[in-house]
């Protein structure tokens, strides 16, 4: 006798565990009971749990009996020419999805060739036990784990033609590749996922070298001539929204050109750009600090004070402006109403992005970078036949990470570069290397995919061969315009005095703990003060009570609020945050006398 | 300027040596250069370099706490977690470990080793046992002893009744064959008390070092090494058949209780480089020298914790920099305690010149009136 539950709650026994199980098998692949039934038999428990909820990961697989797939030729020929559809094997009983639990009593085989009596299932595909990015890797099979791992989490970063309709789209911060292309060596996967509409990477030319040192651990180099031409470039689009807020006591903000008397006017310059109606017009070209919709709003509160001001004057500037290092063109202006019915305007940002050192790339291995340097193109270095490569990869990036896939695809590349067809490059089901090599031969290339090269420089031959072929190469949408961040003098906090965090706000780069001892392990005491100086205050303490005195500018007389104006009355210059302590420490009743003495 | 000592060893090499008067002049200048070189200028921040220099590299150790040292089946605690341990003074290593080398005399052959070896190791009466049945009716506990266990150990039923007779004074202790009886002789005894005769019973020492669970002999070249999990060099040095003087403990406290603070200064040190140079990494040995120095010179051990150097130090915002702010600055409240501000990180705090470096020279000039 054996227990049965469903969904975990029993429901009654069966004799024979095994029999039950195939007769509810057969019954579900007949279309008897529903196909999102699975089963498992735990055989040390002697119970048969039968799953029909939600939330399970089920896979496909090719059903097998007595040695023999279910899935035919003729199947094979109706699915091609577009007869038979997915759902009807899965409802012939050609197909079954299993779950995890079922999975444990299948015995699946990889390939056809290998089927013998007793397995169940036939797996569909190698590639079936990859996701979507990751199969999307050519020549996945020949590269390490963790790369691969990277490599897919890359893919998810680049940019490309992330939907067709994007001029239409008021999307945040986001990219359009200009020439994106489809890879010459593709994944079978990249079909179905009709990759070739949306590419997000264009096939480059990489040569495997180093270049004066430009190219340490993991920059790369471009050929500022590919650069010029057009060669990762991309649009950044940004979108900013000003809406017409209600508040209470039928209060409205408005949009136009703010007054000059209202609370925090900017300045004239910064509303040049303005068209009557307060927005700016589309075509024009914002700088930093510019406003490109420009606001007024009703005082914060609303109160007793109101009648000692002048009603114009309790108006607040509210516009909406571009941030420090913000540029670009008003790619377009959208005067709508949101949700609430308020007047909202909308304005698109859009800016050019070339290529520029800091920017990251990456081939789709795993293999990430940092562009260091432009080169002029007459100083890259070329090949025998006058080949310049667009991009210059360090060799040292690859025998550490064993990305092998990496080789391969560039001399897959390069076969489909100079033959004009596209690689099949499918994991586990690939254009065999050996057959890329023999290709390359026929082409009149050494097979081992090295090359002479010449030093763009001086024109002096290479004394090494140089591995150069072509690459599907992405641009990784972390760009440095975005992140440049520097200042000298800025916003501080109210509490401690201290430079303000964040670049967005345009805060200070903090010199941390472990920089502060750096600066102490080279004696550089002076240095290390002057660079703590930034909430430096100065005090007057009475050297009677040890507490702090006042200094009245008015007289240009100091006193101390408990002893009077007979007592010592010194100055001293300490960083603002002691200060802050020494009024916590009274907050807590504690008595933080100061004794002064003199320096010398 | 050399020190007297160097002096001293300097003059004795150099007047057993068949050189010339020029090349000895020369000679003596030139050590007494590369020794001024290699003096510390005043005002080097020696304890922040120590810092650094024990902090990068140990980024790197990696935290393999489960890594077998080359010995099999003893499983010793190295890298970082070992690291912490030895400057953090702990009372107990997480794996103490002693290694004990044989006189010759006792370590002609393998059996004789093992023999001494099985000695060493602490045997507990429950190890001996099959199993111990409480008789409450007939007021005793009942033990029947594993003639293998006993064989393997080279123990006889005799030892195990002596050991037992000689804690248990006011109970009787018979012995029949393989079987131990222990008889309460009032008849006033209850499950409880049974119950805790049971256990104290199990826990009873026959033989061996207090604390010693593992041995393992091990030949090197110089002999016989017993490796032993567990640490007590008070009763090990005592023993006849090891050479004391070549006992190895990783239990510091221990060296500092039975051999002085000295010799707990030297076992840092050693422990330390061996745990850094496992890993390959390369710290100067100056700079654990250092460590020692500090976490010694008090003349206990002090680890590198708010209750050992770090809570001795005299400024009250440099211990409340470091963990726990709260209570530091309340007990210096309670006692009125002064800072005089003549570290580091109090000036830092006050966004003062530290004194050290360019900080530290002060000039001062006399003002003729």
């Amino acid at each position: 006798m054996t227990n049965v539950y469903i969904n975990e709650k029993y429901v009654g026994e069966v004799d024979n565990a095994k029999e039950f199980l195939k007769f509810v098998k057969t019954e579900r692949r007949l279309g008897n009971i529903p196909t999102e039934l699975n089963l498992y038999f735990d055989e040390d428990f002697n119970e048969i749990y039968v799953d029909t909820t939600t939330g399970r990961a089920r896979r496909p697989l090719i059903i097998v009996e007595n040695g023999k797939s279910k899935l035919t030729e003729k199947h094979i020929e109706g699915l091609v020419s577009g007869e038979i559809k997915w759902k009807r094997l899965v409802k012939e009983g050609i197909i079954e999805y299993v779950d995890a639990a079922e999975e444990e009593d299948c015995f699946v085989a990889m390939d056809e060739n290998e089927l013998e009596k007793d397995h169940t299932h036939l797996e569909i595909g190698a590639i079936t036990l990859l996701g979507i990015c990751t199969s999307l890797i050519p020549y996945s099979n020949f590269g390490s784990l963790s790369r691969l791992i990277r490599g897919s989490k890359i893919q998810k970063q680049s940019l490309g033609l992330y939907a067709s309709n994007f001029l239409l789209r008021m999307d945040t911060d986001v990219n359009v590749l200009h020439y994106p292309q489809r890879p010459i060596v593709k994944s079978f996967m990249g079909e179905i996922f009709d990759y070739d509409s949306h590419p997000c990477g264009q096939n480059i030319t990489i040569a495997v070298m180093s270049y004066e040192g430009y190219n340490m651990d993991d920059s790369i180099i471009l050929n500022k001539a590919s650069v010029e031409r057009g060669l990762a470039r991309s649009t950044y689009f940004k979108p900013f929204n000003a809406e017409e807020l209600r508040y209470q006591g039928g209060l409205v903000d408005e949009v136009g050109i703010p007054d000059p008397d209202i609370k925090g006017y900017r300045s004239e310059k910064e509303y040049r750009l303005l068209e009557d109606d307060g927005i700016v017009s589309s075509g024009s070209k914002v700088g930093s600090e510019d406003v490109i919709v420009g606001r007024v709003s009703p005082p914060r509160f609303l109160g007793e004070f109101e009648e000692f001001n002048i009603a114009s004057n309790v108006k607040r500037e509210s516009s909406i402006a571009l941030k420090k290092g913000e540029h670009g063109m008003v790619d377009m202006v959208i005067l709508t109403e949101n949700e609430d019915g308020n007047r909202l305007v909308q304005v698109r940002l859009r800016e050019q992005r070339v290529p520029e050192v800091g920017d990251k790339f990456a081939s789709r291995h795993g293999q990430k970078g940092i562009i260091s340097y432009l080169v002029p193109a007459a100083d890259m270095p070329f090949s025998i036949s006058g080949i310049v490569p667009d991009l210059l990869f360090s060799p040292h990036g690859i025998p550490g990470r064993m990305t092998i896939s990496h080789l391969i695809e560039v001399i897959a590349g390069k076969v489909g570069a100079l033959s004009g067809q596209y690689i099949d490059g499918t994991t586990f089901d690939s254009m065999p290397e050996k057959d890329i090599r023999k290709l390359l031969k026929e082409y009149g290339f050494r097979e081992d995919g090295c090359e002479t090269f010449y030093n763009g420089v001086s024109g002096e031959e290479f004394k090494a061969r140089i591995y150069v072929g072509n690459i599907y190469y992405l641009k990784l949408k972390h760009m440095v315009a975005n992140k440049i961040h520097a200042r000298g003098m800025g916003k501080i906090q109210l509490l401690t005095r201290q430079p303000i965090e964040g670049r967005s706000q345009g805060g200070g780069l903090r010199v941390g703990e472990m920089e502060k001892d750096c600066f102490v392990a080279h004696g550089a005491s002076l240095l290390l003060k002057e660079r703590f100086d930034s909430d430096s205050t100065s005090l007057y303490v009475c050297e009677s009570c040890g507490m702090l005195a006042v200094y009245d500018a008015y007289r240009d007389s100091t006193y101390c609020p408990k002893c009077g104006t007979k007592v010592k009355i010194s100055r001293i210059e300490i960083s603002y945050a002691f200060k802050l302590l020494l009024d916590e420490l009274k907050a807590l009743c504690l008595y933080p006398k100061i004794v002064l003495e003199e320096k010398f | 300027m050399l020190p007297e000592y160097l002096k001293i060893e300097l003059n004795k090499t150099i007047k057993s040596s068949k050189l010339n008067d020029v090349q000895k002049k020369e000679i003596e200048k030139r050590i007494e250069t590369t020794y001024d070189d290699s003096l510390l200028i005043p005002g080097e921040a020696i304890g922040i370099i120590t810092a650094e220099s024990f902090g990068e590299p140990s980024t790197q150790m990696t935290l393999n706490t489960f890594h077998f040292a080359g010995v099999a089946e003893m499983n010793v605690t190295v890298g970082l977690p070992r690291l912490i341990e030895i400057f953090d003074a702990r009372k107990q290593p997480s794996t103490p470990k002693m290694e004990l080398t044989l006189k010759s005399k006792y370590s002609k052959t393998i059996e004789q080793v093992r023999e001494v070896a099985i000695r060493i190791k602490e045997t507990k009466i429950g190890e001996v046992v099959n199993e111990i049945q409480m008789n409450l009716p007939k007021y005793r506990i009942e033990l029947s002893l594993s003639r293998n266990v006993l064989r393997d150990l080279n123990l006889k039923t005799s030892d195990v009744v002596e050991a037992l007779k000689k804690t248990f004074k006011n109970y009787e202790v018979k012995e029949d064959r393989w079987t131990i009886y222990v008889i309460s002789k009032t008849k006033e005894i209850d499950l409880t008390d049974i119950y805790k005769l049971k256990e104290k019973v199990k826990n009873l020492h026959i033989q061996g070092l207090k604390g010693i669970t593992q041995v393992l002999p091990i030949k090197t070249d110089e002999g016989y090494v017993v490796h032993c999990a567990g640490s007590n060099l008070k009763d090990a040095i005592e023993l006849e058949e090891v050479e004391s003087s070549t006992i190895k403990t990783n239990n510091l406290f221990e060296i500092a209780d039975v051999l002085g603070i000295e010799a707990a200064r030297v076992a840092i040190i050693k422990e330390a480089h061996g745990v850094i140079s496992d890993q390959g990494l390369n710290i100067n040995i100056r700079h654990i020298m250092l460590l020692a120095d500090v976490m010694t010179r008090q003349g206990s051990l002090k680890g590198v914790t708010r209750t050992g150097i770090t809570g001795e130090k005299e400024s009250v915002l440099a211990k409340a920099s470091f963990e726990t702010p709260i209570k530091h600055l309340v007990a210096a409240s309670l006692t009125g305690e002064v800072d005089e501000l003549n570290s580091v990180i109090e000036n830092v705090i006050l966004n003062q010149p530290v004194p050290l470096g360019t900080g530290l020279p002060r000039l001062v000039v006399k003002v003729k009136k």
